[in-house]
């Protein structure tokens, strides 16, 4: 949006350069993407590589001991891209997933890409599957492809958007491959152009009934509320966290802060 | 006021809705419902990557899974990894003689590299070669009529002892350093990991201690650091309490270079094949007491001071990847050799001017140095060790690269100069009363005795208590006073 107002034919000039004004300093929109992946499968060098920062990567899991930020501007808009701790799922067995789904629920990032090993994709669905019922903007970013070949693992990215609803981008982070699709898929997801609806797996047959009259009951409450039926699966399980957050009034604040979010971009496709 | 009782609804309804989920809860409980919850989870991640992944044959014949088959057998795993290491220390041991021999030629020893020269390549070294840096040195100051205090101080003290750190440690680092980055760079630590699991799940502990305990390897500061990865902060505090266990960085070469010089050559020829054997298995048997000793000190931890139960967690096995070879020389070479040798260098060099003007004061007739190890002697005795190496070990508090140097330091100046030649260290400490037994003790004594002054530092940061600190310098020293006393009198015993 900003960034149109200056697109003017001068603005390779070098003059023109430094005296323009970033998005930021003026109040501009500046979109936070968060960075959600299983441990070891290259998230900190997807990171470094979109951000030219350099975290220190490994051959370890839980190399990222703490998170880290950074930035990365794309057709005139920054990003700010947020490395959460590598987590295997977000139930909140520790620190890590209780920080990683903490920022994701919480914290409301424009989009979050959910890094995952090419090579070993059933085990790392189960993060997005999780990821997605928080929040439906969100990217898949099927790494370690070149890794995956020379194993004879041959993922179709197109089929599996299609399977989960939510774009996913093949990239070898280390090599470079598909990084800049990934950067024009997140812009498009954050924009509306690339509509997401995740297709959430049922809940358990067991719980059915269950989960069936606890929705309605929190989306009376809260009518803004996109995640209702992830909030129902935590109060069923006797999430503490969550209890908290429904009984000090923080859990309304986030369904006012989505309301309004979603009033101020009238252009983005509101999943059914 | 309206929007306070609106408020005022919001809560009650919340908490309604609190009370119905608790009532569903009960009907199906918690634990089950997550498990369904997770179980659904799988089966739609199995759907869909039945629909969207296509496995072909892999290219490669040998790949990660058949690796591992092997590497983390349940019963082979340990085995191999024994040998695994085994090798590492062998080649240690074997390629660490031969320079080290030329090192002290062309830094220390008179006569220059003549020996070296005649004994390993069989040829007469060029006259420039036949004298020493020292010996230059010694002629330098002469020519400029240096009052030999002066060329005492900076010469016998200050340079000798930077000399006997390169020429001691420099050989032993700069051969394991390469091939344990290897070992890392490939993917292997995270399966020792794997395999050492059980162990210290046995032990009430955390089995990402194993991964921490790995980086203790390279330096004990670093593996305390590592322990962040650890969440429960019981399980953080044992892994960071017995992380002292492991040899470091500083201390591999003291053990090696023992292991190689003395208890080899005490038990077999000099110089054989199965003299390198019985150094291997030396530095082996070292290692592997140290891994014990953690796992003892981590179940005694875990059912005294710090009571609980082990936490479960998930360890992935890494893909195996093809090391880069400049980055391995990099990262051994300059992150760990080039650091490690400087740490020691900064240390050693005030330490050489020290010992010297320990050595060569006198207070009554007797140097402070002997009067000193004098009085550390009975004690030094007691656990296998004597005065001198006791006083080694306090000067390298700061760095435990040193010890060695500096115990070869107060021999020498012991008034009875010694022909110092690289290969005939070991007769050096035969004429100044060693044994198998005070080899072997200085072994155990260097793995387990207390941390060195930066690792006690970083304890102090990690945990923000005196308390723990003082626990993690003292506990670690008790042991190996403990350990090295009941070994000197087993040993006394059956003599």
């Amino acid at each position: 949006m900003i960034g149109t107002l200056f697109h003017s034919p001068c603005r390779d000039c070098p003059l023109h350069q430094s005296y323009v004004v970033h998005p930021d300093d003026i109040g501009g929109r500046q979109y936070t993407v968060a960075l959600a992946g299983n441990p070891n499968t290259g998230k900190s060098t997807v990171f470094n590589a979109l951000t030219g920062l350099r975290q220190h990567t490994g051959n370890w899991p839980g190399k990222t001991v703490s998170r880290a930020e950074g930035r990365f501007v794309h057709d005139g808009t920054t990003y700010r891209l947020v490395d959460l701790p590598g987590t295997y799922s977000l139930l909140s067995a520790s620190t890590d997933e209780e920080i990683a789904r903490d920022s994701i629920l919480f914290g409301q990032p424009d989009c979050t890409v959910v890094v995952v090993d090419a090579t070993a994709l059933e085990r790392n669905l189960n993060l997005v599957f999780q990821v997605m019922e928080i929040t439906d903007k969100v990217v898949v970013c099927v790494n370690l492809m070149d890794e995956a070949r020379r194993k004879g693992i041959e993922v179709n990215t197109d089929q599996l958007s299609k399977e989960i609803g939510v774009p996913a981008v093949g990239t070898a982070a280390r090599t470079g491959e598909g990084l800049r699709e990934l950067v024009r898929t997140i812009a498009g997801v954050i924009d509306g152009r690339i509509p997401t609806s995740p297709k959430l797996p049922a809940p358990p047959m067991a719980a059915k009934s269950l989960v069936d009259e606890l929705v309605p009951k929190i989306r009376a409450l809260f009518p803004g509320l996109r995640n209702a039926r992830w909030i129902a699966y935590r109060l069923i399980e006797g999430d503490y966290r969550i209890r908290q957050a429904l009984m000090s009034g923080e859990l309304a604040a986030l369904a006012r802060n989505e309301t309004e979010s979603l009033s101020a971009q009238p252009l983005e496709t509101v999943p059914g | 006021m309206s929007d306070s009782t609106a408020a005022m609804r919001e809560k009650a309804s919340a908490a309604e809705l609190l009370q119905r989920a608790d009532a569903l809860r009960e009907r199906i409980g918690g634990e089950r419902f997550r498990d369904e919850l997770v179980a659904t989870l799988y089966r739609r991640a199995e759907e869909v990557v039945a629909q969207s992944v296509r496995r072909r044959r892999p290219r490669v014949w040998l790949t990660d899974e058949t690796i591992d088959r092997i590497l983390t057998h349940p019963v082979l795993g340990i085995p191999v990894m024994a040998a695994l290491f085994a090798v590492v220390f062998w080649i240690t041991v074997v390629g660490a003689n031969v320079p080290s021999a030329f090192l002290a030629g062309l830094l220390m020893t008179d006569g220059g590299l003549t020996e070296p020269f005649r004994e390993y390549l069989g040829i007469d070294a060029p006259v420039w070669l036949a004298s020493s840096v020292y010996q230059l040195l010694h002629a330098l100051f002469a020519v400029l009529r240096a009052p030999p205090w002066l060329s005492g101080f900076i010469v016998d003290g200050v340079y000798l002892g930077l000399a006997w750190v390169i020429s001691v440690m420099l050989p032993p680092m700069a051969i394991f350093f390469p091939l344990f980055t290897l070992l890392e760079d490939l993917g292997y630590l995270p399966r020792v990991a794997f395999n050492l699991d059980w162990l210290f799940k046995r032990a009430g502990a955390h089995g990402k201690q194993a991964l921490t305990m790995m980086m203790g390897f390279g330096c004990n500061a670093a593996g305390v650091i590592a322990c962040r990865v650890i969440d429960s902060p019981r399980e953080r505090l044992i892994a960071i309490l017995t992380n002292v266990f492991v040899p470091c960085n500083g201390r591999f070469p003291t053990l090696i270079t023992v292991a190689s010089l003395f208890v080899a050559s005490a038990v077999a020829r000099p110089g054989t094949f199965v003299a390198s054997l019985v150094g291997t298995a030396a530095v082996v048997g070292v290692v592997v007491f140290g891994v014990i000793t953690t796992l003892f000190v981590s179940w005694i931890l875990s059912r005294t001071v710090l009571r609980g139960e082990p936490s479960a967690f998930i360890l992935e096995l890494p893909p195996y990847r093809r090391p880069s070879l400049l980055r391995v020389l990099y990262t051994s070479l300059i992150d760990r050799t080039a650091f490690v040798l400087y740490r020691a260098c900064v240390v050693a060099a005030p330490a050489g001017g020290i010992i010297w003007l320990m050595a060569n004061l006198n207070i009554g007739g007797a140097s402070i140095a002997s009067l000193v190890y004098g009085f550390l002697e009975p004690f030094g005795r007691l656990i296998g060790l004597d005065g001198v190496i006791l006083l080694a070990f306090i000067i390298a508090i700061p760095a435990n690269e040193i010890v060695m140097p500096t115990a070869l330091m107060l021999y020498m100046n012991q008034g009875r100069m010694v022909e110092l030649q690289g290969a005939l260290l070991g007769a050096v400490l035969t004429d100044h009363g060693w044994t198998l037994l005070t080899a072997v003790s200085l072994m155990l004594f260097s793995l387990l005795h207390n941390p060195c002054g930066t690792t006690i530092w970083t304890i102090w940061r990690e945990t923000r208590s005196i308390r723990w600190t003082v626990l993690g310098a003292f506990m670690p020293l008790t042991i190996a006073i403990l350990v090295c006393a009941m070994v000197a009198s087993l040993a006394r015993l059956f003599q």
